[in-house]
């Protein structure tokens, strides 16, 4: 009996620990979540009562040309991002771990747009990407190149909305990047020099398999961040011209705080849901076999 | 977690050239980092005719305020700094309280039920904010949080990165000073706000940085649940600007010097904690 109550007290101060954040946490994101499900299946518009669809959201999504339309310039948006990011967020890395004159200068210049939120980006590089008065176009005129119309031409558009984003992330990266290098074996490497590999061959054999875990951990973060990308797509073009870079998520806002319909949104959302999870798991079930510990 | 410079690499060869070549990179780079920063700071002391001259100036030719007079005189920008600084004050201290406390439930306390709701708790980071707003938006609604300040706060209260950090930091945390104070008579919660919290202010800064970050350039549930324009936060303020004074870039790049300038400011101050949450994020997972 005393026994039993011990447990009962320690289970009830475990969770007068955890239970409050636990309770915000999960109500925040598995309720709402379940609750999506529900609304997937109806057609809604939050006003009038809900009609029962069963799984005709989810029929409708193959053959809606605009969601097509969308899932194209996501995966665009990714395939241009992911490898930039992790790419420069590397070699600015290596560049940075180096011991030369002005490296905390440079650290700070580089590492300071990462504060900037995505709205004040977004609206900074309209200003320098605006075809008539931005310093884009005037730096492409100092060097001889003909003005672009960068946000407004739906060729460019992607392109210029991937720079903008990774003038926001290469810090990031970078300071990833960076803590993983300093925690690279310095006796391995000093070994490794004192037999007379060269730097290069000591950075290819030594160091560059002590990031893999980090790599897979950036590939996988960096593409949920650009499937995902919403706001710099809000406060920059608003999915346009003519739609050209309307993303998933950004019709999915469309279709529910603007056209209110909330049951087809849902079931775009949860398509983007599974499209996650599956390049996700994929990832890291292909980073597994390549006996890479990241997860 | 302190990022001081590798000193293996690059003491030799300097002999090419007088300096590290290393500078022709990071030279460039710097600049193109901070160049829209500077420009925007110089644009909002501009006057539109400066603004619209060709070829575009970078240098204002006469300091002019008229951006920031357009920006207090006609819209709520005071209003949207406050709710700002509200919102971001009240997520920190809900982080830091909450997340601790449930962080070192997790790292210390036995309890029934402790591993499924660790496992619900990282689970939801897969949820993408996407599929919640819908729902959420309706349940702030339906408990009438819609247009007050607790609609852009109370998603930012607890989250499951800042309960995992905390849990990290504390199954770091050695159990003797723990055990010593219960010996001592300490219940669970003195030996959690007298012992261990004191200890755990590393991890405490890096949590705030976090959270101060998210909420203050938090847009989405603002924007979703805020319609009346004196409860907006600044970012949700400044999006408004885009559809009504697209082209008065004096005025926007004012907006955004407020909202930017204070966190710009923070992270000069204290760089090593921002940059300790930043690497937070990707390392230790």
């Amino acid at each position: 009996m005393a026994n039993r109550r011990g447990v009962l007290a320690r289970g009830l101060t475990g969770w007068a620990f955890a239970g409050p954040g636990t309770l915000l946490v999960v109500g925040l994101s598995i309720f709402p979540a379940v609750w999506a499900f529900l609304i997937s299946r109806t057609r809604w518009n939050g006003i009038a009562p809900p009609r029962q669809l069963g799984w005709a959201n989810y029929q409708v999504m193959a053959d809606d040309p605009e969601l097509w339309e969308s899932v194209r310039h996501t995966f665009a948006l990714t395939a241009l991002f992911v490898p930039s990011s992790i790419l420069i967020g590397l070699i600015v890395a290596i560049a940075l771990s180096q011991d030369i004159r002005f490296i905390k200068f440079y650290r700070t210049c580089i590492f300071v747009p990462f504060v900037a939120s995505a709205a004040a980006t977004g609206i900074l590089a309209s200003y320098v990407f605006n075809p008539q008065f931005g310093s884009a176009n005037e730096l492409l005129r100092r060097v001889g190149f003909p003005a672009q119309q960068f946000l407004e031409d739906p060729q460019q558009v992607l392109v210029v909305i991937c720079l903008i984003a990774l003038w926001g992330q290469i810090g990031f990266t970078a300071v990833v990047y960076l803590a993983a290098l300093q925690d690279a074996p310095k006796d391995l490497i000093e070994a490794a020099t004192v037999d007379g590999a060269n730097r290069f061959r000591v950075f290819w054999h030594v160091t560059v398999p002590e990031l893999r875990p980090v790599t897979v951990f950036m590939v996988v973060w960096q593409t949920i961040t650009a499937l995902q990308l919403f706001d710099l797509v809000y406060t920059t073009t608003r999915g346009g011209p003519l739609n050209s870079s309307q993303t998933i998520v950004y019709y999915v806002f469309e279709l529910a705080f603007q056209t209110r319909r909330y049951g087809y949104g849902s079931a775009v959302a949860y398509g983007l849901f599974a499209l996650t999870m599956v390049l996700t798991i994929g990832m890291i079930l292909y980073s597994r076999r390549a006996r890479v510990e990241a997860f | 977690m302190s990022l001081s410079a590798d000193r293996q690499v690059g003491s030799r060869r300097r002999r090419l050239l007088p300096f590290s070549p290393w500078h022709l990179l990071l030279m460039p780079l710097s600049l193109v980092f901070v160049f829209p920063l500077v420009q925007m700071v110089l644009t909002s002391f501009m006057t539109s005719a400066d603004i619209n001259r060709f070829p575009p100036r970078l240098i204002p030719t006469t300091l002019s305020l008229a951006g920031y007079r357009g920006l207090f005189g006609q819209s709520h920008i005071l209003h949207w700094l406050l709710n700002t600084v509200i919102v971001a004050a009240v997520s920190i201290a809900g982080h830091l309280l909450l997340c601790s406390l449930a962080g070192y439930g997790f790292a210390r306390l036995k309890f029934a039920g402790r591993t499924p709701a660790f496992f619900a708790i990282i689970a939801t980071v897969m949820v993408p904010i996407q599929l919640l707003m819908i729902p959420t938006f309706l349940m702030f609604s339906r408990l009438g949080l819609t247009d007050t300040l607790a609609a852009a706060f109370v998603p930012w209260l607890a989250s499951a990165f800042g309960i995992f950090l905390m849990r990290q930091f504390f199954l770091s945390l050695p159990k003797e000073l723990e055990e010593a104070a219960k010996l001592d008579g300490c219940g669970s919660f003195g030996t959690f706000f007298r012992i261990v919290l004191p200890l755990a202010k590393p991890a405490l800064a890096t949590l705030a940085v976090f959270t101060l970050l998210g909420a203050w350039n938090d847009l989405v549930w603002p924007l979703i649940a805020i319609s009346d324009d004196r409860f907006y936060t600044l970012q949700v303020g400044l999006t408004t600007f885009q559809g009504t004074r697209r082209t008065q870039f004096e005025l926007l790049m004012a907006g955004n010097v407020v909202a930017t300038m204070p966190l710009i400011i923070g992270f000069l101050l204290a760089q090593r904690w921002f940059v300790a949450s930043m690497a937070f994020t990707g390392v230790k997972r």
